[in-house]
């Protein structure tokens, strides 16, 4: 494949992959594990980990190099919450429900983050900046209620400090602080 | 053996028998719903539990394995509330619309709620997800749907072709095809065989049986029916008659009540296929011993199941597929073509009926290939169990029907058609009249029937070596043929798989969709009774022992046929009329080239 077609199609200049790229890669990755048992998860994973979500297209790539029916594989994909087939924001914010988390005010923040990113719980931005999930517990009890986004966990959040969260993940992408 | 104390009863059970297993061999009965012999995989309802001393929960009996020793009450006070509550939970979110439901007193689910003595539902709320998915063969309602897996491990395990399985979690669990595609747009064979193990009225078949009272009463059509060689070992189950009661002249006796104009038998068009495959495969046999470029292995091509599955999973191999039609659609053409003709009918006025044990059937006679100039082949494809329904509808007493014939000249059959429901069947039927036709004497096996592809076996193989041949047939003087029969879409991977790396060493392959053949279609009753299959299997090798023609080749009506209007098998009349082509699917529907 030319260095050309190989790149991101669009007009952004981002220099990024193209999905036939990327879908390339996850085919030569999941051929791999052809006939090994019980990859079909760990499969999934790497190529949401290269695609960023697992559409249609992706699953069927996983499908037919593992030989496994469509069906399995998007059993397991819809099956599991860490699975999305929808496409995902830059940046996953996780806002813990569980007991302790829930009974500090979690659904509160749930309910101003859908306000301040006018998105439903599940869904990504418009922008594709963030998605926004619920979590069941992320072990963080003692620091209720909490909620990560990617890796870093905010601890007993408030829904008035969520603006200035937010502001913290700029356009490059990274938290600044 | 095991021994174990089931209610106080010393009982001895099979080692590696579970405890419901074990109970059942000591007449013993634990109430049970997902469980299915063969068919049985995850242990989804719990409402066979039973309490076993030592153990704290009550356990599942169909998947606990009984032990050396266990003490097992299967009947307490406390298994029958537990199992009541299940019952309960499980309709809680079901439809119980069951007097207008198509499953109504044939549902297992309704069957256990009265052996329960349920007469409350006490548990009531939010109702699971409700689909409706019409397929041409299969209708899904996933509102009835209790998520008993049966159909998911039929489609996955027995078949392997895994068309649909369980998607979401939790309440949202729904069992469907890949991100809730409809069925006829997935790799679906269509073989119906989730419909036959289906415990409620979530998984049926799409209904025919509107199009066919119209098409009786309107006076403008004449409506002509046929009825598949399986039907007849079947059909009684419906009215009470024993598995494996022969049922023939009452099916025959039952259309004409219900007012058929006609009454055709399509083993007529199965001994017309052997003739037709039978010529195709010797005429492949000759170009391909002779440094031609046939393709061998020839695979049959009667059951639509398997054919829309090669069409899918094996896009590429498609020229191995015997052009024959499947005999009710040749009797389709035949009716529309010959039968007009002979009786002076516009065929534009006929309604052709077939009665088949099989759901792929409603799918095949939509295929556009299934017309012979612009006219449908077949109009409507009724299962064995919708006619049952017809027949009960017309307060017919079936049961007690004097035997009638078939009509002629489409109604005469010989024994070898009669077979053509059973795994098997078509093979043995082929090799009767290609080796005669070739020898010029009997296929040597006793009894005619080639033993070693009789059964129920996954995978069988026979070889026939063919000596002092007739002259005309000198290039098959010393050539044993080796052909392969199986039954179910599992073993037609077994063998396409070498048919598609070219090491497939046989010359002639029989595949049928449905393991067992014709007998256990989707299209069949529900028969739970243990050995069903080996009873409808029986039905028809009787069938055919009893008759005096047993050789396709034999029926004098075929014979005069062939004279009169076809010419001669796989002549030009046959191929406008009786022969096919197939599409190259592929998996997912892309139409591969």
């Amino acid at each position: 494949m030319s260095q050309k077609a190989t790149q991101c199609q669009c007009a952004c200049c981002c220099g990024a992959e193209s999905e036939e790229a990327l879908q390339e890669r996850i085919r030569t990755l999941a051929r791999e594990y052809r006939g090994k048992e019980g990859s079909l998860i760990q499969v999934l994973h790497m190529a949401q980990t290269i695609y960023g979500y697992l559409p249609m297209e992706v699953q069927k790539i996983v499908a037919d190099e593992l030989g496994l029916p469509l069906s399995q594989v998007s059993g397991v994909v819809t099956f599991y919450s860490f699975f999305s087939t929808q496409p995902r924001g830059k940046h996953t914010i996780r806002v813990c429900l569980g007991t302790a988390c829930y009974v500090r005010g979690g659904k509160k923040i749930v309910e101003r983050l859908q306000e301040l990113l006018d998105v439903k719980v599940g869904d990504t931005t418009a922008d594709r900046k963030f998605t926004l999930e619920v979590a069941r517990c992320i072990g963080a009890c003692g620091l209720a209620p909490a909620m990560s986004i990617d890796d870093t966990v905010y601890k007993q959040v408030k829904p008035e400090r969520l603006e200035s969260i937010l502001a913290r993940y700029d356009e490059n992408g990274g938290e600044e602080a | 053996m095991l021994n174990l104390t089931i209610n106080g009863k010393l009982c001895q059970a099979q080692e590696g028998s579970t405890i419901l297993e074990a109970a059942r061999q000591n007449g013993i009965h634990i109430p049970s719903l997902c469980y299915l012999k063969d068919v049985h995989q995850y242990g989804t309802c719990r409402v066979c539990v039973v309490e076993v001393e030592g153990m704290k929960n009550l356990q599942a009996s169909c998947m606990v394995k009984a032990r050396e020793g266990m003490v097992i009450h299967t009947n307490s006070p406390k298994v029958r509330a537990k199992r009541k509550m299940l019952y309960e939970l499980l309709i809680s979110n079901h439809p119980k619309d069951c007097l207008s439901c198509a499953r109504n007193r044939s549902c297992e689910l309704q069957a256990l709620g009265e052996e329960l003595g349920v007469t409350e539902a006490r548990i009531s709320g939010e109702m699971g997800p409700c689909h409706v998915d019409v397929s041409p063969s299969i209708t899904r309602d996933t509102s009835k749907c209790i998520l008993c897996r049966r159909c998911v491990t039929v489609c996955n395990q027995v078949q392997e072709v895994g068309a649909i399985n369980a998607q979401n979690r939790g309440f949202d669990t729904v069992i469907s095809p890949a991100m809730g595609l409809p069925l006829n747009s997935t790799a679906c064979a269509m073989c119906g065989q989730c419909v036959s193990v289906c415990p409620t009225g979530a998984l049926t078949e799409t209904d025919a049986i509107q199009p066919v009272w119209k098409a009786l009463e309107d006076e403008q059509r004449l409506a002509v029916i046929q009825v598949a060689p399986a039907v007849r070992a079947a059909l009684g189950e419906e009215f009470g008659l024993p598995t494996g009661t022969r049922c023939t002249g009452k099916i025959a006796a039952a259309l004409h009540q219900l007012g058929f104009d006609h009454v055709f038998d399509t083993d007529f068009a199965a001994d017309l296929t052997i003739l037709e495959e039978g010529t195709e495969l010797l005429q492949r046999l000759q170009s391909a011993l002779t440094g031609g470029d046939a393709v061998l292995p020839m695979l049959t091509s009667c059951s639509p199941g398997w054919i829309k599955h090669i069409e899918h999973a094996f896009p590429t191999e498609l020229d191995h597929l015997s052009t024959c039609k499947s005999p009710h659609t040749m009797m389709g053409a035949l009716v529309k073509s010959f039968y007009a003709q002979k009786v002076g009918l516009d065929p534009s006025k006929i309604f052709m009926i077939s009665v088949m044990p099989c759901t792929a059937k409603k799918y095949e006679i939509q295929r556009p290939e299934m017309e012979v100039h612009g006219r449908r082949d077949v109009d409507a494809v009724l299962t064995t169990r919708e006619l049952a329904r017809m027949i009960k509808a017309a307060g017919i007493d079936f049961a007690n029907l004097p035997d009638e014939k078939f009509d002629d000249p489409l109604g005469l059959s010989t024994g070898a058609a009669d077979i053509f429901g059973v795994t098997g069947g078509v093979m043995e039927a082929a090799l009767r009249t290609v080796y005669e036709l070739t020898c010029g004497r009997e296929l040597p096996f006793e009894g005619l029937h080639v033993t070693p592809i009789v059964g129920l076996e996954l995978v069988k193989e026979a070889a026939v070596t063919f000596e002092n041949v007739l002259p005309e047939y000198a290039f098959l003087e010393g050539v044993t043929a080796r052909v392969a029969v199986t039954s179910s879409l599992k073993g037609a991977d077994i063998l396409m798989r070498d048919v598609e790396a070219g090491t497939s060493p046989y010359h002639f392959i029989e595949v049928m969709g449905c393991p067992g053949g014709c007998i256990n279609g989707g299209g069949q009753p529900r028969n739970r009774e243990e050995g069903y299959r080996e009873k409808r299997m029986e039905a028809l090798y009787t069938e055919d022992e009893t008759k005096t023609l047993r050789k396709s080749h034999e029926n004098p009506d075929l014979q005069a046929l062939y004279q009169e209007y076809l010419g001669h098998p796989c002549g030009h009349k046959s191929h406008e009329l009786l022969h096919t082509t197939y599409t190259p699917r592929g998996l997912y529907n892309q139409l591969v080239k």
